[in-house]
């Protein structure tokens, strides 16, 4: 929908044009200044924990506080990158958040398919319930059954264990499905009868097609095992195989917290989500897709 | 990868006539495309739920062998103080920040879609940034803005001449700093849904209306409200379910505490399970949330079937 509806009559008489414009600022003006207050609440939190990480230590907690840093330093992220590990972490949770995203996404893609395309067939729709039940039955409820089941498989303090269990995911097959739900049936049939095979034509034809869900979920799933805390939490024991938020929980978990390393890792923490939302924003704020997702 | 792999292993033999010998390959297909969810469904979903039954009759400590005990669990379990004490916080808090979550998500988005306010596309990032940011920073932030001693907002308050407050010693101001971070975590992704479902509600509703005389609040009440009903359900559904497992923010933001005043039912699952070892006693505590979930789940699509009706 466009957002500038003009009104019809607007053209039509430049006195009544004049007194509407009036009554537009009257509802304008203050409609933008609750807007930017809520926008200024909502930002301040935020604000203030990242002037905060460029606070020396002795500056935290002295009163009277101020907005700015005064003598700003980087004392904070320098800590965190020689005596917190911050680097091993991140590099732990890099490589899991791009493997199961990757594993992820091509799960997601193919099991949406066959939902969406092979609903002729009983088991499918017996399966789609149970997909959809997954999310009645999440980790965190089943917290001890499934740290068994991981160590019976071996999985405990592995990589494996910390990628195969997040694989699937509801919300991914859901998004697919809903997908290839609206692409034609008849592009398939026309496939079909020029002899291309079932598998064939999902890689070569509906795959391809899928791509804006493919970047949407992707980012979704980075995001997912990245700010994660609940599998890496019971998966894994080895404090070198921790993920970030599993180490930022241990260092404000302490006795007497290290609050400017614990802001300085905190702030990093955060930038590759950043970066990752300032390239690819269309897919992410993207409201269709996220919409269909939950229809 | 796996395509070019495929394609090699079958070199296109002479075209087959459509209908002969489609029918095997068409059984089997979906069977290989969602063969590996299919994997992972049974072993990560229905093993661990199955097992969770079980042991929810067993007295099972995590190593070792287990002997059944009936119905054991489930009956100290409801004279367990602690136990009604996870549930009623959880069940509070879930009271608390469902509709002020709703309320919040909701007006974002009616002023972002409105065409009054200005500067919308960069408010939008602003209300969604939170978003990006995990639970246990999340947790950190808050932390950090309410801090006792030195939080931001009991110098605010003692500038301005007022008591500090004891937003981590006191059991229910610690639990509303949980709400407001809960709040301010989740209205990103509910504002995105409900701009999709207002941009959906047809202008011509509206315009009729403001000939016939409505004002803005009748117009929110009488158009806007019916028409998003079905986003409104969903809302309130997946946040009541997300209130319910609450746990990485309050790890992060106060431990559960002042003491265990504010362990929710997950963390009380996880401290019964892993670190006093009583899986028996944890799995049974889990089937009576997973109990919960199910009941909010029917008992809101009853209410939204009615509705409907």
């Amino acid at each position: 929908m466009s957002t500038a509806t003009l009104h019809p009559e607007t053209a039509v008489n430049p006195r009544r044009r004049k007194a509407r414009k009036v009554k537009e600022l009257g509802t304008s003006i203050p409609l933008t200044a609750f807007l930017w207050l809520l926008a200024a609440v909502y930002a301040f939190p935020v604000l203030w924990f990242l002037l905060s990480a460029f606070k020396p230590g002795s500056e935290l907690f002295q009163y009277p506080l101020s907005f700015l840093p005064e003598n700003p330093t980087i004392g904070g992220f320098e800590k965190a990158w020689s005596r917190f590990d911050f680097m091993l972490y991140f590099s732990n949770t890099l490589a899991v958040s791009l493997t199961t995203t990757a594993l992820t996404v091509m799960a997601s893609a193919m099991t949406g398919y066959a939902l969406a395309k092979y609903r002729d067939q009983r088991w499918i729709r017996v399966f789609f319930i149970c997909i959809l039940a997954t999310t009645m039955l999440p980790t965190e409820v089943i917290l001890s059954p499934t740290f068994i089941v991981i160590r019976n498989l071996g999985m405990y303090d592995t990589f494996a264990g910390l990628v195969v269990p997040s694989i699937l995911t509801a919300t991914g097959v859901f998004m697919f499905r809903q997908f290839f739900l609206s692409i034609p049936d008849d592009i398939l049939e026309a496939a079909r009868i020029d002899g291309a095979r079932e598998i064939g034509i999902f890689f070569r034809i509906m795959l391809p097609m899928s791509r804006p869900i493919i970047m949407t979920l992707a980012i979704f799933s980075f995001q997912w095992r990245w700010n994660d805390y609940v599998w890496p939490l019971i998966v894994v024991g080895d404090e070198r195989k921790f993920t970030l938020q599993i180490a930022l929980r241990s260092i404000v978990g302490a006795e007497n917290i290290d609050w400017p390393l614990l802001l300085a890792a905190s702030v990093m923490s955060i930038l590759p989500l950043v970066l990752i939302f300032i390239v690819f924003q269309k897919y992410v704020m993207n409201e269709d897709i996220n919409a269909g997702l939950k229809d | 990868m796996t395509a070019t792999a495929i394609e090699t292993a079958r070199p296109a033999g002479p075209r087959q006539r459509p209908g002969k010998g489609r029918r095997p390959e068409y059984r089997l297909a979906p069977f290989g495309l969602a063969g590996i969810s299919i994997v992972l469904f049974a072993v990560f979903f229905v093993w661990p739920g199955s097992l969770g039954l079980i042991y929810s009759f067993t007295d099972y400590t995590g190593i070792g062998t287990f002997d059944f005990i009936g119905l054991a669990n489930y009956e100290k379990l409801f004279g367990d103080p602690t136990f009604y004490q996870a549930l009623t916080r959880s069940l509070l808090f879930a009271a608390f920040s469902v509709p002020l979550m709703y309320v919040m998500s909701l007006t974002v988005a009616s002023l972002l879609v409105s065409n009054h306010a200005k500067g919308r596309s960069a408010a939008k990032i602003v209300f969604f940034f939170p978003w990006l940011i995990s639970p246990i920073v999340a947790g950190v932030i808050w932390r950090w803005m309410f801090g006792e001693s030195f939080g931001f907002v009991n110098y605010v308050a003692t500038e301005l001449g007022a008591n500090p407050l004891a937003w981590q010693t006191d059991p229910d101001l610690a639990l509303m700093v949980v709400v407001m971070a809960a709040t301010w975590g989740g209205t990103a992704f509910n504002m995105l849904i409900f701009i999709a479902a207002l941009k959906n509600v047809p202008r011509a509703y509206y315009e009729a209306a403001e000939i016939d005389g409505a004002n803005a609040w009748q117009r929110f009440r009488h158009i806007t409200l019916p028409s998003i009903a079905p986003t409104s359900f969903l809302v309130v559904l997946l946040s009541s379910l997300g209130a319910m497992k609450e746990f990485a923010m309050v790890q992060a933001l106060n431990g559960g505490g002042p003491g265990t005043s504010n362990v929710f039912l997950i963390q009380y699952i996880y401290e019964t399970g892993f670190k006093r070892a009583d899986v028996g006693y944890a799995s049974a505590v889990s089937m009576i949330l997973l109990v919960i979930l199910l009941s909010i789940a029917l008992l809101q699509m009853a209410v939204n079937r009615r509705r409907g009706a």
